[in-house]
């Protein structure tokens, strides 16, 4: 018999000797960050007119969104296909969504060279650029991470607003507004879920058109015409892995027993998509004869094989089996391989793939880039760690309400 | 996602869809401008005749006001010991390759940017802030930059540059064809100044035919390829060689338009926005269809 679960503001220590050691390294990349908006882009990274993205848009944007698509992969089930016996990992993963996404926003924001014209696509279009797909769909998809966040806002702080000092006359009006958004959108959130799946298959795949427009300045392992579908697929993949492996550290961290019931039906899905995923990549490869590059020995063959032997194929044959979908270490190495093949695939597209035609050295990240990556990791994870302490995230057993009550009123009987 | 009827949920989703089509509509107008016109000029770059004096260099930075020594110095020939791009600080660079036929002749290559039939940066900036002019000038505009740099990533020739030392309103730096010297009547500052008449500046469609003209009266000093007639769709700056191309370090590109795979991709993706539109309502068919699973508590 199975509890009955309750999202639940966790209750623990914020501070932990793991959480000082993200503050410190949080602190780190803002050091670095203040150079690059003091002393200009080329102060801080290793970027030239050679190599003009680097890590900031290959890991923080472009795996950043990758990394975020458990939010709409888990919407897509929940919410669309209606299985309600996911629901305990909605939340979570739109947290992680609406997290990652704000720190690609950030990315794309410290790595534009003129930030404060970061407005300039909402009314400036360009529609034969993917770039500018990309990110309008970004935005406006933010936005609809932030509506649907709404419900745990109102959830936790309707008749709870409690303002101190000064603001005390703003709690009663705070109050009216949770109210009347609470009721609107109730009726209209359908509106947003839909709309986010769609954004989300739309701007996942535009990614992949980004560096076709490269032609030949990018290696042919990874230069196809399908990279849009090959890039949503991955997306798709590593949706549910990135949703079982936060929800084992949320888990282990705040000392709960993982959900190992829900997780593991939710791993039943990934070697299937995962699968398609590894057919349309091994078949593009075929029809385009590009495995004639894995002959030689390069940086390129050798990544190549990295990313598709350990981050595809291995964690393939591992969610087939139904031993690791039982055992919780297991499927955290599984998901956690699936991870680091989508994203090492993301930054060799933009990185190891791509070879200038004229270049006087090769791109490799330089500490200040590294820095300010590893330190919005740490930031993202310090909110996360935050909001699951502040708002109704994660389910816990809730012994008060019986399961079967909330249908039976609602039924009538 | 509470209980909601069937009324709510179609006009709300009707109202999704007017919205999302009107959104196509104004989008299908929106799109950099890439004027193709007939009269478009050109510069011609003759390599064999090319002695290497880099004046040209010295003219183009003293007509963009950039930072320069004095045009005495720019005999130096010390620096063709190494290959040189142009980066913010020079918009053209003349490189140096042996010369096979004559030793004492060495190959000079003026480079600068190609100003593309069909550039890749005109259709890849994200607020368009590159346009194809009617003199066939592709042209930059400060005003909408935001620095993102794709340009960089998409240009086949490898030319825009970017400001990497400046903190604000850093600029993406390339050969503007001159277009303050030209729309006034004026020939573009490495042109005029090219003390060899090693650069020819003229309609496009005319130097095609001089350059084929000049390769059949002199068989023996030019390789039969003129640079930039077909690559990437056609480019308004051209070359000739006594040497093949990829020997002189000339990107070896297709004939078919940079941006062609790019734009087939992302306009199929937006047919009239009807594949978005199509999955919007595709998905919401399986919202409604499966929302008796949550009633009966599945």
């Amino acid at each position: 018999m199975h509890a009955y679960m309750k999202p639940t503001p966790l209750k623990a220590k914020f501070f932990t000797p793991g959480v000082i050691v993200l503050c410190v390294l949080a602190l780190n990349g803002l050091v670095f960050l203040a150079g690059r908006f003091f002393f200009g882009i080329g102060a801080v990274t290793n970027l030239n007119n050679q190599y003009p993205w680097g890590l900031w848009i290959a890991f923080d944007v472009a795996a950043g969104v990758a990394l975020a698509a458990g939010g709409f992969t888990t919407a897509a089930l929940g919410h669309i296909l209606h299985r309600e016996d996911f629901h305990v990992v909605l939340r979570p993963a739109l947290l992680t969504a609406m997290l990652g996404y704000t720190f690609v926003a950030v990315g794309v924001f410290v790595d534009i060279g003129r930030w404060y014209f970061i407005w300039h696509p909402l009314i400036m279009w360009n529609g034969s650029s993917a770039l500018f797909e990309v990110g309008i769909c970004v935005m406006i998809y933010m936005t609809v991470l932030y509506i649907e966040f709404i419900p745990m806002v109102t959830e936790r702080f309707i008749g709870r607003v409690n303002l101190p000092g000064v603001l005390k006359f703003l709690n009663r009006p705070l109050d009216a507004l949770l109210r009347v958004m609470d009721r609107g959108l109730g009726k209209t959130m359908f509106i947003f879920i839909i709309a986010g799946v769609v954004l989300s298959t739309l701007h996942q795949s535009s990614l992949g058109t980004l560096m076709v427009i490269a032609g030949p300045k990018m290696h042919p392992l990874w230069q196809t015409p399908v990279l849009p579908l090959l890039f949503l697929l991955s997306a798709i993949s590593v949706g549910f892995p990135m949703v079982i492996f936060e929800s084992m550290i949320a888990s282990r961290s705040f000392k709960m027993k993982p959900e190992m019931d829900v997780l593991s039906r939710l791993a039943g899905f990934v070697a299937p998509v995962l699968g398609v995923y590894l057919a349309f990549k091994l078949g593009d490869m075929f029809i385009r004869e590009t495995f004639v590059y894995l002959q030689e020995l390069t940086t390129e063959s050798v990544m190549w094989t990295i990313e598709v032997v350990v981050g595809v194929i291995v964690p393939l044959r591992m969610f087939l089996s139904r031993a690791v979908l039982r055992s919780p270490v297991l499927l955290f190495i599984a998901a956690m391989l699936v991870i680091f093949g989508v994203a090492l695939n993301r930054l060799n597209n933009f990185i190891v793939a791509y070879t200038p035609s004229y270049s006087f050295s090769s791109y490799f990240p330089s500490i200040g880039e590294i820095s300010v990556s590893v330190g919005f990791v740490s930031l993202l994870v310090l909110m996360y760690r935050a909001y699951v302490m502040i708002f109704p995230i994660i389910s816990l057993p809730d012994s008060s309400a019986a399961p079967k009550t909330k249908y039976a009123i609602r039924g009538g009987k | 996602m509470k209980a909601q009827n069937r009324r709510t949920f179609l006009k709300t989703a009707a109202v999704a869809g007017t919205v999302a089509a009107g959104l196509g509509t104004s989008k299908a107008k929106a799109a950099p401008m890439n004027i193709l016109s007939p009269n478009r000029m050109g510069v011609l770059i003759d390599t064999t005749v090319c002695v290497g004096c880099r004046n040209c260099e010295w003219a183009c930075k003293t007509a963009h006001d950039l930072p320069s020594e004095p045009l005495s110095t720019y005999g130096d020939r010390s620096v063709f010991a190494q290959m040189r791009r142009p980066d913010d600080g020079a918009l053209t660079v003349v490189n140096e390759y042996g010369n096979p036929k004559n030793k004492d002749l060495p190959i000079n290559v003026k480079v600068q940017c190609m100003h593309c039939d069909h550039p890749a940066c005109v259709s890849a900036c994200i607020v368009g802030a590159f346009t194809k002019q009617e003199n066939g000038t592709v042209l930059w505009d400060s005003d909408m930059c935001i620095g993102c740099r794709y340009c960089m990533a998409a240009c086949p020739f490898q030319i825009p540059a970017f400001e990497y030392h400046k903190a604000i309103q850093p600029e993406i730096r390339k050969c503007d064809f001159c277009i303050q010297r030209t729309s006034k009547g004026e020939l573009p500052a490495c042109v005029s100044i090219c003390p060899v008449e090693a650069l020819t500046y003229g309609p496009r469609e005319e130097l095609v035919r001089v350059a084929r003209d000049r390769i059949k009266a002199n068989p023996d000093r030019y390789v039969n390829h003129v640079y930039g007639e077909y690559e990437v769709g056609g480019t308004s700056w051209m070359y000739m060689a006594g040497r093949e191309f990829a020997d002189l370090q000339f990107p070896n590109l297709g004939t078919n338009p940079a941006p062609g795979v790019s734009e087939a991709i992302q306009h199929g993706i937006f047919a009239y926005f009807m594949p978005p539109v199509a999955l919007y309502a595709i998905l919401g068919a399986i919202m409604w269809m499966t929302k008796d699973r949550k009633e009966e508590g599945l």
